[in-house]
């Protein structure tokens, strides 16, 4: 994938403009994580009701590529039923940046919001829901994203 | 001068291509430089004709492994004047040797409320041993400040000096990222008048300058091959024979011992007490090919070179509008390490730019968070240089950069 293809306007807005950037007062998932390689950081939190996703942010420092992929993420998810945000894929993030062939190096980039928000999903699966089946599935999943 | 061209000839991976067509340009050699011809033949020689186990067999082809591998200890020692060969202790690079220093001496040395002290340029590996022994030991890790010209605060050594509590100052003689030179002596000369231990980190120096270690009157000294042209695995750490001598073993098993019985064993003689098992024998062996074409070109050449290539870059890039560089601008007080941002694009995006054009670049926090904090960023971008980079790759860099910056629309 060329640099012409990744850094489309869009990709671009987004790093500098990051919708739903910011933190929220009384999150009912906050979840943090980074990538060691490059540095990327992110902080995701949600506010869950009836069975839905009823506010989003993140926080983050990092390249385009991550800070695109976690403000789409965020977009994609707000509004949306909890048991589909809960199935949302590495083909779905990737589907929704545009960004189908990066390399091994920068297909973390982009995951990175994905991982976070499944390891955030797995906390209150586990704490608040006591789901252990759901939370240990989703927990798998996101340690296999990368 | 050096002639470049019969180097580059000398250096195969330099021939090819990438991203199809590109030319190579290889400019991340502060992580790893390439290798000669010299040095790859000289471990398939190893393979292809003498491989043998070293030390103590007494067939033809382990003597003449060991004297190829002992001769790589002679030749170390020559390079950065060593007073003696025992005292060079084969490792598997700078941070093994540093672990070294903190798992046996440090353990034996540094106790509760005494201070180590290092600085905020270090690497991680020049860091994260010193958290270990200082958190196992009740001890306290301080930092010498780096400066806004990218330069030690040496200052602050002083007042950690007057509380007698320091036990050892170790710091790197040229910053991997900044490539500032550290005023090396002036600390070995404050911490000599006060009893105080030194251990240098010579991974970047090394390569790129003549160090000579008993000008330099250190106590320990680390450094690895692969950036000066040898290959990976295989590092030295330089100690004062009387300190070596009365320091535990890190690592037990074979080689290492005088006699072994049930519950009591005695150590070899330096510098084989620090070297348990089978050493990385053929790649020691490349290590001192790596040492004979260094010292053919001669390392004044060498920094001579870096020099003149450094200064270019710096002037060329400092030209990019939008362009931060980080460090001292001086290029005769850094070594041939440039890190840089440009405008808002993030140093992994436009790493990934420039590699299309075959430039290859680091990106990150080079193993170095403590300073990308003291500069309040999240990482940079960092060009370096070794003795086959040319001016003409280093537009073909800059031209690299302004179409990153068409694409970012900056």
């Amino acid at each position: 994938m060329s640099s012409a293809d990744i850094y489309r306007e869009i990709i671009l807005d987004y790093y500098r403009n990051p919708r739903n950037y910011g933190k929220l007062p009384n999150p009912d998932v906050a979840q943090r994580d980074s990538n060691p390689l490059c540095g990327d950081e992110l902080e995701m939190h949600l506010n869950i009701k009836d069975n839905k996703v009823v506010d989003v942010k993140f926080t983050g420092k990092g390249c385009a590529i991550s800070q695109a992929s976690a403000s789409m993420l965020t977009e994609l998810i707000m509004g949306k039923d909890f048991e589909t945000v809960k199935k949302l894929s590495k083909e779905d993030i990737l589907d929704n940046l545009g960004l189908h062939d990066l390399g091994p190096a920068r297909i973390k980039c982009a995951l990175l919001s994905l991982k976070v928000l499944k390891s955030g999903l797995y906390s209150y699966l586990s704490e608040k829901l006591k789901d252990t089946a759901s939370a240990n599935k989703i927990k798998e999943e996101a340690s296999g994203l990368y | 001068m050096i002639n470049i061209e019969n180097i580059r000839n000398d250096f195969p991976i330099l021939k090819r291509k990438v991203h199809k067509d590109k030319a190579l340009v290889y400019f991340d050699n502060a992580a790893t430089t390439q290798k000669p011809i010299q040095v790859i033949n000289s471990i398939s020689n190893y393979y292809l004709n003498y491989n043998s186990n070293i030390h103590r067999a007494v067939h033809e082809l382990a003597e003449e492994a060991t004297a190829a591998y002992e001769s790589t200890r002679d030749k170390v020692a020559k390079f950065i004047n060593a007073k003696n060969r025992e005292e060079i202790v084969f490792v598997r690079g700078t941070t093994e040797a540093i672990n070294l220093v903190a798992y046996t001496w440090g353990r034996q040395n540094v106790g509760k409320d005494d201070i180590i002290i290092t600085t905020e340029y270090e690497h991680h590996s020049n860091i994260v041993p010193w958290q270990l022994l200082t958190k196992e030991k009740g001890a306290r890790l301080e930092y010498i400040g780096v400066d806004d010209n990218g330069e030690l605060i040496l200052d602050q050594l002083d007042k950690y000096l007057e509380t007698g509590k320091v036990k050892l100052v170790a710091f790197s003689q040229m910053s991997n990222v900044l490539g500032t030179i550290t005023d090396s002596e002036e600390i070995v000369r404050k911490c000599k008048k006060k009893g105080v231990r030194v251990l240098v980190d010579g991974a970047q120096s090394v390569p790129h300058m003549k160090v000579d270690l008993q000008k330099l009157d250190c106590d320990f000294f680390a450094f690895s091959a692969h950036k000066m042209l040898g290959p990976t695995g295989v590092g030295v750490l330089w100690a004062r024979k009387e300190l070596l001598e009365n320091m535990v073993p890190f690592n037990g098993g074979g080689d290492m011992i005088r006699e072994v019985h049930k519950y009591e064993t005695s150590w070899n003689d330096l510098p084989y007490k620090f070297e348990a098992g089978t050493p990385n024998i053929a790649d020691v062996i490349g290590f001192g090919a790596a040492i004979d074409y260094l010292e053919k070109i001669g390392m004044d050449k060498v920094r001579e070179h870096e020099i003149e290539i450094t200064k270019y870059a710096l002037d060329k890039l400092s030209q990019v509008k939008g362009v931060k560089i980080y460090g001292p601008m001086n290029a005769t007080k850094r070594g041939g390490v440039i890190s840089f941002n440009l405008g808002d694009i993030h140093p992994h995006d436009l790493a990934t730019i420039i590699d299309e054009d075959g430039i290859a670049i680091r990106s990150g926090h080079h193993c170095a968070q403590v300073l990308m904090e003291r500069l309040d960023v999240s990482a940079t971008s960092r060009a370096s240089f070794y003795i086959y980079n040319t001016k003409d790759e280093v537009d073909a860099f800059i031209k690299s950069l302004y179409r990153a910056k068409e694409l970012f629309k900056i």
